[in-house]
């Protein structure tokens, strides 16, 4: 962990544009043997970019890539060739896991690992080594399980073994903690600390600054493509990392305390019927004020997709009641429950937010074009809506070309606020926010949470999706947690801690916590 | 009614299913080849056709019948390798590349047809491959004549069925198929040629098809005419979705289709007096989508089947 240890990957100049991009710009990186390394940046600052160009999924237009070889020379490594990038002892974990969940956990481990024209497999040689593996690196796995029916914690495992059977020196991790619960993510760097121990040299990406800070040796910083910091961890802290990744320091907006007033959205005991868990809901019981956000946590895919369905009127219960405002739904049907008040920030804005081939004026009048503020006798009146788009980009501070520009040209952030203008601007009773910053930058999440705040301040009442912990609790005044369908009872968030939470996260009662 | 169930019993009825099924195995298990590594073959009715007509012409023009089986395979693999060109390579809609080949190939088969054979009314003969009289296996009682009594082209399609079941399970390069159409990134991310991968498969997986279309020619009948294939390429597209993309289940698959089709026959014989034969005719088509839906409601197809792969994209 000393700058005498042998440097074993460098990376000089690299260089990558996708068209008028530039993802990357004359980056230069060095590795040494057993340390942690942690590429911070926010989304888009090309942390993936680069590590893809290292594991030969991208071929750099400037720059390369130079490995130690056994002897402890660098050489120039193939651009371009995952498989030279492992043969030289690179393994990567990828964000969205490469794992064929047909296969058995074995079979994706020894793919490709083997000659391919060969009459059988030698899957007894293949167990001992791992089982050598599995004992020395403390990460133990079914290796006869079919991945489909495994966690994304386990899976996670079997990547990091992947990489290990292949005998990989460099092992570099995409957003590893993403979709973790925070146990498993303290489980995972103390493995990655282990790890390096024995000698393995790791580089994890990341944009979430606790973990950089508890889980590094080293930080480089990427901002807009480029290099801006690297610094030892220790000795560095949050704030000073936070300017480094967005540039400027960032002004957070803050919840004042507000005695929530009378409930708006009540569910008792709703259950929605679903061929899983995804889509399942069971007996979810909940009530949300004027004026208060509530939080709802929990590992993706355990039924938060199911509940914002339920809150945007695209399912109907199969048990329970929904009341709205003091009426009960009893026919769900997302123009009714626009009608009756909910606006709505869908999870994928480019799947369910937004249509991005029509226009922002049309993006933005979409929900409610049958009013009559929008079209008389059938006919759109396009004065009305595009005057409507204007005052949107006006007081939402949207940077497009104009309000008739196809709204899919838009960055994420900017594409966020016009779908926040079309949810937030009639003054709905409920706001459905899923996911409202997923994917966006530093300063555009800071003016979704301002946004947030300020309806709940006029009183609307807010149910928050997130998997952002921080998220969590800066917005929320009460937490619920969803676990395989359900839904626990509701906590001052704050009464509650991160462990209580992630133990709530991982199906334990609060109680047992 | 008893002479109805009288039918099931018989040898000959059997036989006949075998015989019906064999290029319906043939035609699955292609097709189940190139649907496990990802790309949809629509392609399979042409490309038998051309199997029908290559295989045939070859043995026409004074080359053996093994030789003819090699030609249709290749002229299969061909066609296979265009199609790869554009589903695999370029990446385009696997459903229109597919048709576009089976047009294709069809027209090319019928051209070529006319074009030697500018003046025939009469389909040239060939001799074709005879009944197997397999030693011991076929003195078997029931199955013996059912199963080893066939020609040389059943027995290949069962052997193949083993062949196929093995491959995709037991071997490295059949792991690395099956999970190139379940997740090509992953392949990738092993270090393994997606491309290559399927390409490979829907090369073999047509040559496979093709000798389905020669049997026809060159077993079941020992001529060609045109529209012969008569939309077998299709069904055996419907009947990889019934076989779970599981060889072993392809076979099954395809016997209980001949078994239908072997059994509208024999029964127009005993009620055709009272229904018009289309009703009949109909008969296998409609209990295959009854199968169909039936028992394929939960089939777990391969998961990247129809997605294109492009390699670096963002």
């Amino acid at each position: 962990m000393t700058d005498e240890n042998p440097v074993v990957l460098e990376l000089r100049g690299i260089t990558k544009r996708f068209g008028p991009l530039v993802a990357n710009e004359a980056i230069d990186l060095v590795m040494r043997k057993g340390e942690i390394l942690a590429l911070l940046g926010e989304n888009g600052a090309g942390k993936t970019t680069l590590m893809n160009i290292l594991f030969g999924h991208y071929v750099a237009d400037e720059g390369g890539v130079f490995v130690a070889d056994g002897a402890g020379a660098l050489q120039p490594l193939p651009p371009g060739s995952p498989r030279a990038a492992l043969d030289a002892g690179i393994g990567m974990v990828h964000q969205h896991f490469a794992l064929a969940e047909n296969l058995t956990v074995l079979d994706n481990i020894t793919l490709g690992t083997e000659p391919l024209f060969r009459l059988s497999r030698a899957n007894s040689a293949a167990r001992a080594k791992l089982a050598g593996l599995m004992q020395r690196s403390g990460l133990k796995i079914d290796l006869d399980a079919q991945v489909s029916q495994l966690s994304v914690g386990e899976r996670q495992r079997i990547e990091i073994l992947k990489a290990l059977y292949r005998d990989a020196r460099i092992l570099v991790l995409d957003e590893p903690t993403a979709v973790l619960t925070p146990q498993e993510s303290d489980g995972l760097f103390e493995t990655l600390r282990s790890l390096a121990a024995h000698g393995l040299s790791v580089v994890f990406i990341s944009h979430k600054l606790h973990e950089v800070v508890s889980g590094s040796d080293r930080v480089a910083v990427l901002r807009g493509g480029r290099k801006v910091a690297e610094i030892p961890t220790r000795g560095s802290d949050k704030a000073q990392l936070a300017e480094l990744m967005v540039g400027r320091a960032v002004s957070r907006s803050k919840r004042e305390p507000r005695a929530p007033g009378a409930p708006v959205l009540i569910l008792a005991d709703v259950s929605v019927g679903g061929a899983n868990i995804r889509q399942r809901l069971e007996n979810v019981s909940m009530t949300v004020r004027e004026g208060e956000i509530v939080g709802i946590a929990g590992v993706s895919g355990n039924g938060q997709a199911a509940l914002a369905n339920l809150l945007s009127g695209l399912v109907t219960p199969s048990a329970g009641t929904l009341s709205l405002g003091g009426k009960v739904m009893s026919l769900c049907d997302p123009q009714e429950f626009v009608a009756a008040g909910v606006g709505r920030i869908p999870e994928d804005r480019h799947h369910e937010g937004a249509v991005g081939s029509m226009t922002i004026a049309e993006n933005i009048a979409l929900e409610t074009i049958r009013s009559r503020r929008f079209q008389r006798f059938g006919f759109l009146k396009f004065g009305a809506i595009r005057a409507r788009a204007e005052e949107a980009i006006k007081a939402y501070d949207i940077r497009c070309p104009g309000p008739d520009a196809p709204i899919r040209q838009l960055s994420g952030g900017n594409m966020q606020k016009a779908i926040l203008a079309r949810a937030l601007d009639d003054a709905p009773r409920l706001i459905l926010a899923n996911q409202p910053t997923r994917g966006l930058d530093v300063g555009a999440v800071a003016e979704v949470h301002r946004r947030l705040l300020l309806a709940r301040e006029r009183g609307a009442a807010i149910v928050l999706i997130t998997e952002d912990l921080d998220e969590l609790f800066e917005l929320s005044d009460r937490v619920a947690v969803m676990f395989r369908s359900r839904l626990t009872d509701s906590f001052a968030s704050a009464d509650l801690d991160l462990k209580t939470l992630g133990l709530m996260m991982a199906g334990h009662d609060n109680e047992a916590a | 009614m008893a002479s109805v169930f009288d039918i099931l019993l018989t040898v000959s009825f059997w036989a006949a299913a075998v015989r019906i099924a064999t290029p319906l195995i043939f035609g699955v298990l292609g097709a189940l080849l190139c649907e496990k590594s990802g790309v949809l073959n629509l392609g399979i009715e042409g490309i038998m056709t051309v199997g029908a007509m290559s295989g045939w012409l070859a043995v026409y023009a004074g080359a053996d019948l093994w030789t003819g089986v090699v030609v249709a395979a290749f002229m299969g693999a061909l066609f296979g390798l265009l199609l790869s060109f554009f589903t695999v390579t370029l990446g385009l809609s696997q459903h229109v590349s597919g048709l576009g080949v089976t047009m294709l190939a069809t027209s090319a088969a019928y051209f070529t047809y006319r074009v030697i054979l500018p003046n025939v009314d009469t389909p040239p003969r060939i001799v074709p491959f005879q009944p197997l009289d397999i030693p011991v296996l076929s003195s078997i009682p029931f199955l013996g004549p059912v199963l080893f009594q066939q020609t040389a082209l059943t027995l290949l399609a069962f052997v193949l069925v083993g062949v196929l079941a093995w491959f995709l399970a037991k071997t490295p390069l059949g792991l690395a198929v099956r999970a190139v159409g379940e997740n090509p990134s992953a392949v990738e991310a092993q270090g393994l040629n997606v491309l290559w991968l399927r390409t490979g498969a829907v090369v073999a997986g047509s040559a496979i098809m093709a000798i389905g279309g020669a049997f026809l020619t060159m077993s079941a009948f020992d001529a060609f005419f045109f529209e012969m294939v008569a939309g077998r390429g299709w069904i055996c597209i419907a009947l990889t979705v019934f076989a779970s993309w599981k060889p072993g289940k392809a076979l099954f698959a395809a016997i209980l289709f001949g078994a239908f089709d072997a059994f509208q026959v024999r029964l127009q014989q005993v009620v055709g007096a009272f229904l018009p034969s289309q009703i009949f005719l109909m008969i296998p088509y409609i209990l295959s989508i009854v199968a169909l839906v039936v028992w394929s409601r939960r089939a777990s197809y391969p998961k990247a089947l129809m997605i294109p792969y492009v390699r670096g994209q963002r």
